[in-house]
């Protein structure tokens, strides 16, 4: 049935087109060959390029005005954050002038030289002046940006030892995250898939003889001291994941056979960056969308939404398969005191095997 | 290499042997028919490719809502209607791999190239007519094995068009990476294989079959992308091949170039001392010299479509033919922008940031040179005009946000989100569709003898201008805002509630661009029966193609070969009558040709 509409609907829309192709060949019987632009074709098609230049101003104006409060542009919650968000402003900035000016001299000129019967075009077809200065320029603030961006790149990417950072494994599988705290010795136990014992419980494949092992400690929620720097070793047992924490400026794959690593200093507490006037503005328009859709899903007898309340969050940022879209952790910056606290709360490897 | 004069043609392309159907329609060897198969196997695949992208726009905008469409098309991959997560990876993946190959590689490049190479630079053929009909048969064999490949029971290959290991080589990670992904990895390499013989044939003949008078310089831009296209083809496709090649045998043979320490449902693998960063090396040490296979191609026939339609040279030729050897030079060493995160050495990262960055250079001074092409013209605003006017403004568009991309320090932050997605298509999707339009618009009349419909060419155009900028533009926001690619929904991070409505525009405009595709399609098949004779030179161009009678005939010219005494760019030339004439025109006593 929908097939049979589906072939009915396609009909009429090629009966429509074929009307109207009709109506514009009647229109314009007399002229020659109907099918070359003219004078008219010209002229409105060149107006119609200043409305399209109009068209993308006011796209990029309402894209800035809507959507343009971006959790990713402020209130980063890192050491590092603030580099990269100014680096990134930055560049915004200049592409945002490029575009305006490029677009304007392109649809300006489309329109201010639409061809007419009888003009001839200048014979222009170079000038080593003019290309000079275009080709120069750009490698002058590309100079810039390279060099800005590569003393950002390496200061974000150096680990130094000298902070004595505190380890943490991030551990990835088909479709949840684990965390491993190294525990006092500050030293992660070696490790490897093939010692996975799951009968007892030994998910990560800690070599249980390892001495630096025994005090590691595991966890499903992350949890950071604020200000501390942290060192993150990431693994992989199956395929291909990325630890990606957006409000931390951080991404780093993990790879099956592969230790790779990432650094940052957390520097805002959950509970700080809740009390943001932005983060909680943000926050009430998310409750407004759901209580909104909750009242949609009540009428149809399904259950309501929950409240949402601002966590920082850690996704999986490498497509890993069916339920690679709900792939996250919970991380929780808090103070020292905080942390101590529930780290105290957490058995250490060697009590969590079951003998 | 001088030009080669073609002596024994009369003989060998004389109207004495008869062509039956199957010589003529399907195994021809003439340049001019494989185009037009390659152009409509494309269009076909295009067909399939843009279908796929509208239903995963409809499932991201209205997520896990009950579709008609998905229950008729999808079957069993959407059970009650509602798109299954498998199946909605197994259209991303499908989609970007038939854009990208199927479509902007062999449907705008096999196309034009087979079209354009012998009619501008005044040959009979290809070098070789038979390996060019292998070419075009490959590929149409390696697209069947692409479409089979969606009817398979655990669903087609869903590992994203990038296909990394470990997720593409175990079956039991995904249901798509079983008998999918088999045939996706021989479906690549058939398509390699044709992709390599067409590239070499182009290369051969742009060398060696010029006509006595076209010089290297006096080529006209289409010619050079063309060549230089298929040289960078030919440096890159072999890559892939063995990468492809190295992950068939992992998958199938049990070694372990990509695997290692793998435990997956409850087993440890035999897999040891591989890396799936090896892999990300080989697949985009062709994966990005792709994109340029994809965007030199539509740059060459906007550069010739805005000559023509301007009435003007092309602003500094030389500057273009450097921006473009600078640009497929910078193309082989920068692939590593894609992998920044992937794991491998920070400092490589470095230089990797370097060198992207470089093609920001040659990119600008050929934005800057059309746009200087468009100044004090006399813009004839015919529907491959528009096209090529809407390739440099999203070209501009798309390639600027290349700047943060690139820029290893931003990419920590934005890599994988929908700022990726919105800067690649914007930059070498929509671009490269443009070009190829604009293609399509401008050599209609040389393919099919006929005219497409003009009135429906400028619906096309604004419509689908309207909906490339409405789709793309919102995106980078949702991207920036830290939303990933490749979710299936939003729906389990409430952090992303208040950019729904977002994906709510983006899918209305993917929706209405979509369907006004509809026209075109009727345009360009109605037009094959229907459409209004064509002149032979209907847009007064200069180039040798057009020299050549309406009606197509085995050896392109009867007769001789025009020779050619001029460059490509004589439009608006003072001293003539014409605003344009064309590369057969001797020069006038005392006329000096252009120091160029």
């Amino acid at each position: 049935m929908t097939a049979l509409l589906t072939i009915i609907v396609l009909v009429f829309i090629l009966v429509a087109i074929w009307q109207m192709v009709k109506i514009f060949d009647l229109a314009q019987a007399k002229v020659e060959n109907a099918q070359v632009a003219t004078d008219k074709d010209n002229k409105i098609n060149g107006y119609l390029m200043m409305g399209f230049l109009l068209f993308i101003y006011g796209i990029t104006i309402v894209s800035f005005v809507k959507w343009g409060d971006l959790p990713l542009l402020s209130n980063s919650a890192s050491e590092h954050g603030p580099q990269i968000d100014n680096l990134m402003i930055i560049s915004l900035v200049l592409i945002f002038i490029v575009q305006t000016v490029t677009q304007f001299l392109l649809y300006y000129f489309a329109y201010k030289y639409k061809g007419e019967k009888g003009k001839k075009a200048l014979f222009f077809a170079d000038n080593n002046k003019l290309e000079a200065i275009w080709t120069i320029i750009p490698v002058i603030v590309l100079a810039g940006l390279i060099i800005y961006g590569l003393n950002t790149w390496i200061s974000i990417m150096g680990v130094n030892q000298d902070d004595d950072p505190m380890v943490i494994e991030l551990y990835a599988q088909q479709f949840n995250w684990t965390a491993r705290y190294a525990g006092e010795d500050n030293t992660l136990g070696k490790s490897n898939v093939r010692l996975i014992d799951i009968d007892r419980a030994n998910v990560l494949g800690i070599d249980e003889a390892d001495p630096y092992g025994q005090d590691d400690v595991i966890t499903k929620e992350l949890h950071l001291p604020v200000g501390r720097p942290i060192l993150f070793k990431m693994r992989s047992q199956d395929v291909l994941h990325s630890a990606y924490m957006p409000h931390f400026r951080a991404q780093m794959n993990c790879v099956p056979g592969m230790i790779t690593q990432f650094g940052f200093t957390p520097t805002v507490t959950t509970a700080e960056m809740r009390q943001r006037p932005e983060i909680q503005e943000k926050v009430a328009h998310i409750n407004e969308i759901r209580v909104e859709k909750s009242k949609e899903l009540v009428a149809k007898g399904e259950q309501p939404l929950d409240r949402y309340e601002f966590n920082y969050l850690l996704l999986c940022n490498k497509i890993c398969g069916k339920s690679h879209y709900n792939m996250q952790m919970k991380i929780v910056v808090e103070s020292q005191e905080e942390f101590d606290a529930w780290m105290k709360e957490q058995k250490v490897f060697k009590n969590s095997l079951i003998n | 290499m001088s030009a080669h004069e073609d002596t024994h043609a009369h003989e060998d392309h004389g109207h004495h042997h008869k062509e039956t159907f199957v010589t003529k329609y399907i195994f021809s060897q003439d340049h001019k028919m494989i185009a037009k198969q390659y152009l409509i196997t494309g269009t076909i695949m295009g067909v399939i490719g843009v279908f796929m992208s509208m239903m995963f726009r409809m499932q991201l905008a209205w997520p896990e809502q009950p579709n008609v469409l998905f229950e008729a098309v999808l079957g069993k991959w959407a059970p009650d209607g509602v798109m299954s997560s498998d199946i909605y990876l197994a259209l991303v993946t499908i989609h970007g791999t038939i854009m990208v190959f199927f479509v902007l590689t062999a449907g705008l490049s096999g196309t034009f190239s087979n079209l354009l190479i012998p009619l501008q630079i005044g040959a009979r053929d290809m070098a070789s007519g038979f390996l060019n009909m292998i070419s075009y048969w490959l590929f149409f064999l390696s697209s069947v094995v692409m479409v089979i490949s969606l009817f398979v029971e655990a669903g087609p290959a869903a590992a994203g068009w990038t296909i990394y290991p470990p997720l593409s080589a175990l079956p039991m990670a995904q249901g798509g990476s079983g008998l999918g992904m088999t045939l996706w990895l021989v479906s690549m390499a058939i398509f390699i294989a044709s992709s390599l013989m067409g590239s070499l044939n182009y290369i051969v003949t742009v060398l060696n079959l010029r006509t006595k008078g076209m010089s290297m310089t006096r080529l006209p831009l289409t010619i050079w992308t063309f060549f230089i296209t298929a040289v960078i083809g030919v440096i890159s496709f072999p890559v892939l091949l063995s990468a492809a090649l190295l992950l068939i045998m992992d998958r199938s043979f049990g070694t372990s170039f990509f695997l290692s320490d793998i435990f997956i449902q409850g087993e440890v693998l035999h897999y040891h001392g591989g890396s799936p960063v090896l892999f990300e090396h080989l697949f985009w040490f062709l994966g990005h010299p792709e994109v340029y296979i994809v965007i030199l191609p539509a740059m060459g026939l906007v550069s010739e479509i805005m000559a023509t339609n301007s009435r003007k040279p092309i602003f500094g030729y030389r500057a273009m033919i450097a921006s473009i050897l600078a640009i497929a030079f910078l193309s082989t060493i920068v692939w590593g922008h894609h992998m920044f995160v992937s794991g491998m050495n920070p400092f490589l990262g470095s230089v990797f940031t370097f060198t992207t960055l470089l093609i920001a250079i040659p990119s600008a001074v050929k934005a800057f040179n059309w746009i200087t092409t468009l100044w004090k013209g006399n813009l004839q605003m015919n529907p491959a005009m528009l096209f090529a006017i809407g390739f440099v403004s999203t070209f501009i568009t798309g390639g600027l946000t290349g700047i943060i991309l690139g820029d290893s320090a931003l990419d920590i932050n934005v890599h994988d989100t929908y700022f990726v997605v919105a800067h690649f298509h914007l930059v070498m999707g929509i671009s490269a569709l443009y070009g190829m339009f604009a293609g399509i618009y401008h050599w209609y009349p040389k393919m099919f003898g006929r005219m497409l419909n003009k009135n429906l060419g400028y619906i096309h155009f604004w419509v689908t201008a309207i909906c490339a900028y409405g789709v793309f533009f919102p995106m980078h926001f949702i991207g920036m805002a830290g939303l990933p690619r490749r979710y299936y929904t939003n729906t389990n991070f409430p952090l992303f509630d208040d950019l729904a409505n977002v994906n709510v525009i983006i899918t209305i405009f993917a929706l209405i661009g979509g369907a006004v595709q509809i026209i075109y399609l009727y345009n360009f098949f109605s037009s094959i029966f229907f459409g209004k004779k064509a002149p032979q030179n209907p847009w007064k161009s200069t180039t040798l193609e057009w020299t050549a009678p309406v009606k197509h005939i085995h050896g392109n010219w009867p007769g001789e070969i025009p020779h050619v005494y001029r460059w490509s760019y004589d439009y608006s030339k003072p001293g003539h009558e014409d605003d344009f004439v064309p590369q057969n025109i001797p020069l006038k006593e005392g006329e000096e040709e252009l120091q160029h």
